[in-house]
C-alpha cells in the first residue's frame, strides 16, 4: 500500500511538469492577449507605446519555453509568481480561495455519497418498488440537469419564494466579517446543489451494485443462514455493492471541479473555481499553471484514493506491485 | 427522510471541515447580525476593479471612496477642491499648475498626508515600470515637484487646458505604497487612503466592504457601512435586489422596468456620455467614401434604436457630445431621411445593382461590421445599423469577435465601438479623431483624417479660454456632420434601482465605464438614511 502510494507520487512528477508546459503552450497559442486582458477597458484608450511597455513589464514578450522555464524554476523554489489578473502573488490568491472551495466541494461530496448510498440501498431492497421508481427516474432527470440550472432553480425557490436561505455569497452582503453561522447558512444551497448534481451517479452505482450483490451466492447463503435482513443488506450486500462506487469516488473528482466552477459562479462563492475562469480568459500564465497543477494533483489523488479504498474494501484486489 | 439526510450531511460536513477552514478566516468576537441596519447600504454592481491601487489606474476619473484626489467633481461635473484647498493657480502660458494642499488631513492609518504623497503618486504612475494602462492620460506632465510640505507644482510639456480635470486621480500614501512592489504588493488589494470610507474587506468576485472613516476631513459619513456586491449576471442581481439582499443595483432598462412602482424602491436614470458608434475606416473603399458616410449618417433611424434597443433609456447621438450637454453644437442634429441618403449615393455614382446592393466602378457597396462577442447591446445596435443600411442599398454583414480578433481588422473593417468621458471634451475627442493617432492602439480606430478637425481638437486642448474651447468643439461637431468618420448611434442612460429609505438621490453625468464609481452612490458619504443618527 505504501509502495503503491510512493510509486504513484513519483510518477506524478513528470505528469505535473508536462501539464504545466501544456498550459503555457495552450495559453500562448490561444488568441487571447494577456496585455489586453491586463489593461481591461483602459487598454481601449491606451497608446501603443503604453501597451508595448506593459508587454515588456509583464514579461509576456518572452518566448514560450523561456517563460515556462522561468516559472517552473521559481515555482520549485516556492515562488509561484504574481497573478496579473488578481494583481497579487499567486500563493496569496490560492491561500485566500482554496479553503472555501475545499469546504464547498467536501460538503457537496459528503451530501452526494451519504445520500446516494442511503437511497441506493433503500432502492435496491425492493427493485421496481415505489421508492426505487421515484428515485431512479429523479436520478436520470438530475443526470441531465446542468448544475447552474439547478442553482438558479434553488435560488428562485429557497431564496425568493420561501425566503429561508440566502441567495449567494459567503456571508450576508452587508457583513464584512466571516462568522461560522453566516458561512453555514450560506453554504447550504451551493453545497446541496453541487452535491445533488453529483448524487445520481452514486445512487445509480450503489443501487446496481447492491441489487447485483443481493443475487450473489454469499448473500443468498447469509440469508439461508437466517441472518437478519439488516445485517445481510448492510454487512454483505452493501460491502460488495460499494466496490464500484469506490472507483467512482476518484473519477468524480474532475466532475466535481467543473461542477464547482458553475456553482461557485451562480452563488458568488469566493472559491478557486471562479479564479480559474478568470485566469484562463485573461491568459494569466502564473495563476493558470499553478491552478492546473492543483487540479491535476486532485485528479491523481482521487484515483489513488479510490484504488486504496478498493484495495481496503476488497482484499482480493490488493495493491498493484 | 431526504431533507433530514441533507441537513444531517451538511451538518456533519460542517462540523468537520468548517472548523478547520473557518478558524483561519473568521474574526472572533465580532457580533454580526448580518441584517441590513439603518446605517448600512449594500449595492449590486456588475464590474469589479482589477486593483484598488490608484498607481495602477484605480479611480483615475475621481470618486474612489477610499481615496481623494487633489480635486473632485461635483454633481454638475464642476471641479471643486478636495485635497487641495482651492482650484489650481494656472500660469499665463498654461504650463504651470500650482496646488495648495489641505493641512491636517490624515490617511486612515493615522499618518499625515503631505506634498510628498502627491509627488510620489504622480511620479510612480509616470514611471514606465509601473503597469498602469492609463498612463497616456498624463502625457502632458513633464514634472511634478513639492515646494515645502503644502504646495505641489506641475510643469507641463505643452499647454493642456483640461489638465486640472486629470488631477481628480487618487493620492496614494508614500509610506505604504512606496515600500512594496507597485504592481503586485498588498497595497493593490488592501489600500489605505484619505477618503470617506475605509476598505475592510475585499473578497474578490464577491464584494467590497467599506466602513465609514470617522476621521474623514469632509465629515464622517452617516452611512456607516457600505458594501458593493459584485454580481455579474443581470438576472441574479435583479433577483437579489428583489429578495432584499441588496439595497440598490445597476440594472439593464428592461429589468429595471419590473421594479417601477414597487414599494420601497426608487428608479434613477443617469444621463451619460456613453455612446455607441460605428467606425467607418478611411482605408475601406466603401466606408471611406464621404458620400457613403453621409448617406449612412442619415439612413440610420436613431430614434427607433433608442425605443427598441434601449427601451427609451437613452437618446440619439450625432457625435461624441450628447445633445443635452453644454458642449453640444446646436443644429448638428441629423434627421432620419432615407430618400436623401439614396440621393447622396445616386449623385456619387453608387448605382443599385440587381440584388439591390449598390456598386461603383466595380466596387460593391459592402463591408463587415464587427461587434464584441457576448455584448448584447452592441449586437443589437450592429444588427439595427446593418438593416437600416440595407434599405439604402449598402450591404453590411455583422460579425462577432473578441478584441483580439477585431483589432487586426480595424484598419479595413467597421467596428461597433463604445466610449465617452463627460469630464472634458478633450478626453474623448482628441484620441478619437486626431489624424496622427490613427491606428495607435485603440486610438482613432477609424483612422479619421480631417485637417479642420485636427486643428480644432488641438486648439481645444491648448486654449485656456472657455469661449475659444467651445468654438473649437463646435467646429469639430460641424465637421463631423459634413464628413462623418463614425456613425454615432445612441447615448445610453444607465439605470439604477435604490431603496427609497435613503431619500432622494442624485446621479452624476456618467462616463462609458460605470457601476463602481458612478451610480446614485457617487456621493454615498452624503446620504442621510431614515433612522440613522443625525
Amino acid at each position: 500500500m505504501a509502495r503503491m502510494t510512493a510509486r504513484r507520487a513519483l510518477s506524478a512528477v513528470p505528469v505535473l511538469i508536462a501539464v504545466t508546459f501544456g498550459v503555457f503552450a495552450v495559453a500562448a497559442a490561444s488568441p487571447f492577449d494577456p496585455v489586453k486582458a491586463y489593461a481591461g477597458t483602459a487598454g481601449l484608450t491606451a497608446s501603443q507605446e503604453n501597451l508595448d511597455q506593459l508587454r515588456a513589464n509583464l514579461g509576456v514578450d518572452q518566448p514560450l519555453v523561456t517563460r515556462w522555464w522561468d516559472w517552473l524554476t521559481s515555482a520549485v523554489q516556492g515562488d509561484l509568481g504574481d497573478s496579473t489578473v488578481m494583481r497579487m502573488p499567486v500563493a496569496d490568491v490560492i491561500g485566500e480561495r482554496l479553503g472555501w472551495s475545499l469546504l464547498l466541494a467536501t460538503c457537496a461530496f459528503l451530501v452526494a455519497i451519504l445520500l446516494g448510498t442511503a437511497l441506493g440501498v433503500l432502492a435496491a431492497r425492493r427493485p421496481g418498488g415505489a421508492l426505487d421508481r421515484c428515485v431512479s427516474s429523479a436520478a436520470y432527470t438530475l443526470e441531465a440537469a446542468p448544475a447552474f440550472w439547478l442553482g438558479l432553480l434553488a435560488i428562485w425557490f429557497f431564496a425568493l419564494e420561501l425566503d429561508i436561505l440566502p441567495a449567494g455569497g459567503l456571508t450576508d452582503a452587508a457583513s464584512d466579517t466571516v462568522t461560522f453561522g453566516q458561512v453555514a447558512t450560506h453554504l447550504v444551497l451551493p453545497a446541496a446543489v453541487l452535491g445533488i448534481s453529483q448524487l445520481p451517479w452514486f445512487f445509480l452505482y450503489v443501487r446496481q451494485g447492491v441489487t447485483d450483490a443481493l443475487d450473489e451466492d454469499p448473500v443468498r447463503g447469509a440469508r439461508a443462514r437466517g441472518l437478519r435482513e439488516r445485517t445481510v443488506l448492510l454487512g454483505h450486500a452493501l460491502r460488495s455493492g460499494m466496490l464500484p462506487m469506490l472507483t467512482l469516488i476518484g473519477s468524480r473528482v474532475p466532475e466535481l471541479i467543473t461542477g464547482a466552477l458553475l456553482v461557485e459562479t451562480v452563488f458568488s462563492w469566493p472559491g478557486i473555481a471562479a479564479a480559474t475562469v478568470q485566469a484562463a480568459t485573461s491568459v494569466d500564465f502564473s495563476l493558470l499553471a499553478a491552478l492546473t497543477v492543483l487540479a491535476t494533483a486532485a485528479v491523481l489523488l482521487g484515483n489513488l484514493l479510490s484504488d486504496l479504498l478498493y484495495g481496503l474494501a476488497d482484499p482480493r484486489v490488493g495493491f498493484d506491485g | 427522510m431526504r431533507a433530514r439526510s441533507v441537513r444531517g450531511g451538511v451538518a456533519l460536513a460542517l462540523a468537520t471541515v468548517l472548523s478547520i477552514t473557518a478558524a483561519a478566516c473568521s474574526n472572533p468576537g465580532s457580533s454580526d447580525k448580518g441584517s441590513a441596519s439603518a446605517d448600512s447600504a449594500v449595492v449590486g454592481i456588475a464590474y469589479e476593479p482589477d486593483s484598488l491601487s490608484p498607481l495602477l489606474g484605480y479611480g483615475k476619473d475621481g470618486n474612489s471612496k477610499i481615496f481623494d484626489g487633489l480635486l473632485a467633481l461635483d454633481g454638475n461635473m464642476e471641479l471643486k477642491p478636495a485635497l487641495a484647498t482651492a482650484l489650481p493657480d494656472v500660469a499665463d502660458d498654461g504650463l504651470t499648475y500650482t496646488y495648495k494642499l489641505r493641512q491636517g488631513v490624515k490617511f486612515s492609518d493615522g499618518e499625515p498626508f503631505g506634498a510628498k504623497d502627491v509627488v510620489f503618486t504622480y511620479r510612480t504612475i509616470l514611471d514606465k515600470k509601473t503597469n498602469n494602462p492609463s498612463r497616456t492620460e498624463l502625457d502632458a506632465v513633464k514634472d511634478v515637484e513639492a515646494v515645502g510640505d503644502d504646495t505641489v507644482v506641475f510643469t507641463l510639456a505643452y499647454p493642456y487646458a483640461p489638465f486640472a480635470r486629470r488631477t481628480v486621480l487618487p493620492i496614494a500614501p508614500e509610506h505604504v505604497a512606496g515600500r512594496q512592489d507597485v504592481n503586485s504588493g498588498s497595497f493593490t488589494t488592501r489600500p489605505i487612503g484619505t477618503g470617506p470610507y475605509v476598505l475592510t474587506k475585499w473578497s474578490k468576485g464577491e464584494k467590497l466592504s467599506f466602513r465609514a472613516n470617522p476621521g474623514y476631513w469632509g465629515g464622517a459619513p452617516k452611512v456607516k457601512r457600505f458594501t458593493m456586491a459584485i454580481i455579474k449576471d443581470d438576472d441574479v442581481r435583479a433577483t437579489r435586489l428583489r429578495s432584499g439582499d441588496l439595497d440598490g443595483a445597476i440594472l439593464p432598462p428592461n429589468l429595471a422596468e419590473g421594479f417601477e412602482g414597487g414599494s420601497g424602491l426608487s428608479t434613477y436614470t443617469a444621463k451619460t456620455y456613453d455612446y455607441r458608434t460605428v467606425t467607418l475606416p478611411t482605408h475601406n473603399k466603401v466606408a471611406g467614401d464621404r458620400a457613403v458616410r453621409r448617406a449612412l449618417d442619415i439612413a440610420v433611424d436613431r430614434e427607433a434604436m433608442v425605443d427598441a434597443i434601449l427601451n427609451g433609456a437613452g437618446k440619439p447621438a450625432y457625435g461624441p457630445v450628447p445633445t443635452d450637454s453644454e458642449w453640444f453644437a446646436e443644429g448638428t442634429e441629423r434627421a432620419h431621411d432615407l430618400d436623401a441618403a439614396k440621393k447622396f449615393l445616386d449623385e456619387a455614382g453608387w448605382k443599385p445593382g440587381k440584388d439591390g446592393v449598390r456598386t461603383k466602378d466595380g466596387v460593391r457597396a459592402a463591408f463587415p461590421l464587427w461587434y464584441l462577442t457576448g455584448d448584447k447591446l452592441r449586437q443589437e445596435h450592429a444588427l439595427a445599423y446593418a438593416s437600416d443600411a440595407r434599405k439604402a442599398g449598402i450591404d453590411i454583414t455583422t460579425e462577432a469577435g473578441t478584441w483580439e480578433v477585431i483589432q487586426p481588422r480595424m484598419k479595413q473593417d467597421a467596428v461597433l465601438a463604445g466610449g465617452g468621458s463627460p469630464a472634458d471634451p478633450d478626453f474623448d475627442q482628441y484620441t478619437l479623431l486626431k489624424s496622427d493617432l490613427a491606428g495607435d492602439g485603440f486610438n482613432n480606430m477609424a483612422r479619421y483624417d480631417n485637417k479642420a478637425v485636427d486643428a480644432a481638437v488641438e486648439a481645444g486642448r491648448r486654449s485656456g479660454d472657455p469661449a475659444a474651447r467651445k468654438a473649437a468643439y463646435d467646429t469639430v461637431q460641424r465637421e463631423l456632420a459634413k464628413d462623418p468618420g463614425y456613425t454615432f448611434l445612441t447615448h445610453i442612460d444607465h439605470v439604477y434601482v435604490v431603496g427609497s429609505r435613503f431619500g432622494a438621490l442624485t446621479t452624476q453625468v456618467e462616463p462609458h465605464d460605470h457601476g463602481l464609481a458612478s451610480g446614485p452612490w457617487w456621493n454615498v458619504e452624503k446620504w442621510t438614511p431614515e433612522g440613522a443618527d443625525k
